[in-house]
């Protein structure tokens, strides 16, 4: 079956309305991605028909909530090759995910000075903070790969070695549109004993992710990048180290057994979901991973790569821009950052949305990558399996209007 | 819409800066960042009796912002802590009235062009950027120009 972008559009209601009387032209999606009706349906479904608490209740309500929350797991387990559902954990996001991994594995690893976690100069700020924050207090030392000129991580034979105990990298940068290939990162950290988490919040909406065949320990995506609500993260992880991991977050669901004298906890996933979780969300979620499955994330993967082709293309004709991140297809995904020469990125995406054409800018949560290509500021046109070639034609009149006006 | 946002006065701003770039003497100086965008600025104040004798100031960021400072330089150049207090405290209100505040020109001048901004709350704190990091300047001079208390402290 041939994919038809078409088709696929009729089911995201919101691409029908107009934004400052242009039709909306979505070029967010890395951002934030829009949601099919049947996302939207199995959420309202849920919430008028199977609303109960899960993992608790022995009401119908409770049990089909429960039934569909574990449901949700099993559909995402098998959307990246996990082993089992059990190796996923719900979280709010990736953020939380990456977090998680960092206090507990970091505690599990009982990390001291002389250690050292690898990171790059191409994450999200939600893969340095959290690994700067463990290196302050375990007095371990962050390390990092660098960037090239054209996007890729630097290769650096010494700085994976003997002292690294955590490697965290991206799998698809969020600014650049990178895609990593990291199988020679996972092989090298393996080899001197060290743990690999990678943040796929970019690769997992928009490739074929299996976790077998990354090779890696954890990953970190989240739910509304997906075509899912905001609010759901997920974080996999390889059971036999999730089992051997203290908690993160404490409370109600996570126990075995609780005395006042003391707590036993309960084994994974539901030792690192505390508390009620997002379950309508984890619903939905499950929702959007069928809807994914349906289309087949290869089909998906190669549309987005046509459209990639097409606005690399257009972009390299339109005089004055800059592209950021590697310049052609290959190994790269629909995200496209740029400069126009003389224009601030705030301006660009003024004139950008006051023709209907939703980009973001600013520095991306990822201002390390900004610094590296010596500006504070991009421009991001990113795209998904509803992006046509129309809408890329319209980005290119919207930047012929951001010359003309600061021209 | 976008009329209102980018008029003439404020890309003439924008592309042609007055009093840009960072001078000596000083007497205060502050760095402000919106951290939501990253946009940056320093500015420094010079004072003598009270006064602004130079006000001097380089950034990184939008046109809005840019021209906001090309503009505070205008307005607040030679002035005393009382009326640089009055100018900031119209500005301000301008700016967060919403678009619902009709602006003094012999107050504001150039700055009345930044009434279409209001009316963009995405852009309001690019154009307060280099206002309140001259405030802060100014406070580092020992002159404080907020509207509770105009006067001189040291």
């Amino acid at each position: 079956m041939t994919f038809d972008v078409a088709r696929v559009r009729a089911d995201f209601p919101i691409l029908t309305r107009e934004v400052n009387g242009h039709p909306l032209v979505y070029l967010d999606s890395a951002n934030t991605s829009q949601k099919p009706v049947q996302v939207l349906d199995v959420m309202r479904v849920h919430n008028e028909r199977h609303n109960g608490n899960v993992s608790r209740s022995v009401h119908t309500l409770g049990t089909e909530a429960t039934s569909a929350y574990e449901d949700a797991r099993a559909k995402i387990a098998g959307f990246v090759g996990a082993a089992t559902p059990d190796e996923i954990v719900f979280t709010k996001n990736s953020t939380e995910a990456i977090n998680l991994v960092a206090h507990s594995l970091g505690q599990h690893l009982a990390l001291k000075p002389g250690d050292e976690v690898v990171i790059s100069e191409m994450e999200h700020h939600s893969n340095i903070v959290p690994w700067q924050l463990l290196c302050e207090r375990t007095g371990a030392t962050l390390r990092w790969f660098g960037v090239t000129d054209d996007g890729r991580l630097a290769p650096d034979e010494s700085l994976i070695n003997e002292r690294t105990k955590i490697v965290s990298v991206v799998h698809m940068s969020n600014v650049l549109g990178t895609i990593n290939d990291v199988t020679g990162i996972v092989a090298r950290a393996h080899e001197v004993g060290a743990l690999v988490m990678l943040d796929c919040s970019q690769s997992v909406p928009h490739l074929p992710v299996d976790v077998q065949a990354l090779g890696a320990d954890f990953i970190a995506f989240t739910g509304h990048k997906m075509l899912g609500p905001t609010g759901i993260g997920v974080l996999w992880g390889r059971y036999s180290l999730l089992a051997e991991m203290p908690p993160f977050l404490a409370g109600g669901s996570m126990i075995e057994t609780v005395t006042m004298g003391g707590t036993t906890y309960a084994a994974p996933p539901a030792r690192f979901e505390a508390g009620t979780p997002p379950i309508a969300e984890a619903i939905g979620l499950g929702a959007a991973v069928d809807y994914l499955t349906a289309l087949g994330m290869e089909a998906v993967h190669q549309h987005e790569q046509d459209i990639t082709a097409y606005a690399l293309k257009v972009l390299t004709d339109v005089p004055g821009v800059r592209l950021f991140g590697p310049a052609t297809p290959e190994g790269r995904g629909g995200t496209l950052s740029f400069g126009v020469d003389g224009v601030h990125p705030h301006d660009v995406g003024q004139i950008l949305d006051a023709l209907g054409v939703e980009v973001r800018v600013g520095h991306h949560c990822a201002k390390p990558t900004c610094a590296r290509f010596g500006v504070p500021a991009m421009t991001r046109a990113s795209f998904y399996l509803y992006t046509t070639t129309d809408e890329i034609d319209a980005l290119a009149r919207g930047l012929d209007q951001v010359k003309k006006v600061f021209g | 819409m976008l009329d209102g946002l980018y008029q003439e006065i404020i890309l003439d701003h924008y592309k042609h800066p007055h009093g840009r770039g960072l001078r000596d003497p000083f007497t205060g100086e502050a760095h402000h960042v919106n951290p939501t965008c990253g946009d940056e600025i320093t500015v420094r104040v010079n004072s003598s009796s009270g006064e602004f004798t130079d006000i001097s100031y380089d950034g990184l960021g939008c046109s809005i912002s840019q021209a906001s400072a090309s503009v505070l330089y205008e307005l607040l150049l030679n002035r005393s802590a009382a009326d640089a207090a009055g100018i900031q405290d119209a500005f301000v209100a301008l700016m967060q009235g919403r678009g619902q505040v009709e602006p003094d020109e012999d107050v504001l001048g150039d700055g009345i062009a930044f009434a279409g901004v209001a009316k963009f709350p995405a852009r309001v704190k690019c154009a307060l950027l280099p206002w309140m990091a001259f405030k802060d300047a100014a406070a580092r001079a020992g002159i404080d120009v907020s509207s509770e208390a105009s006067e001189v402290k040291a």
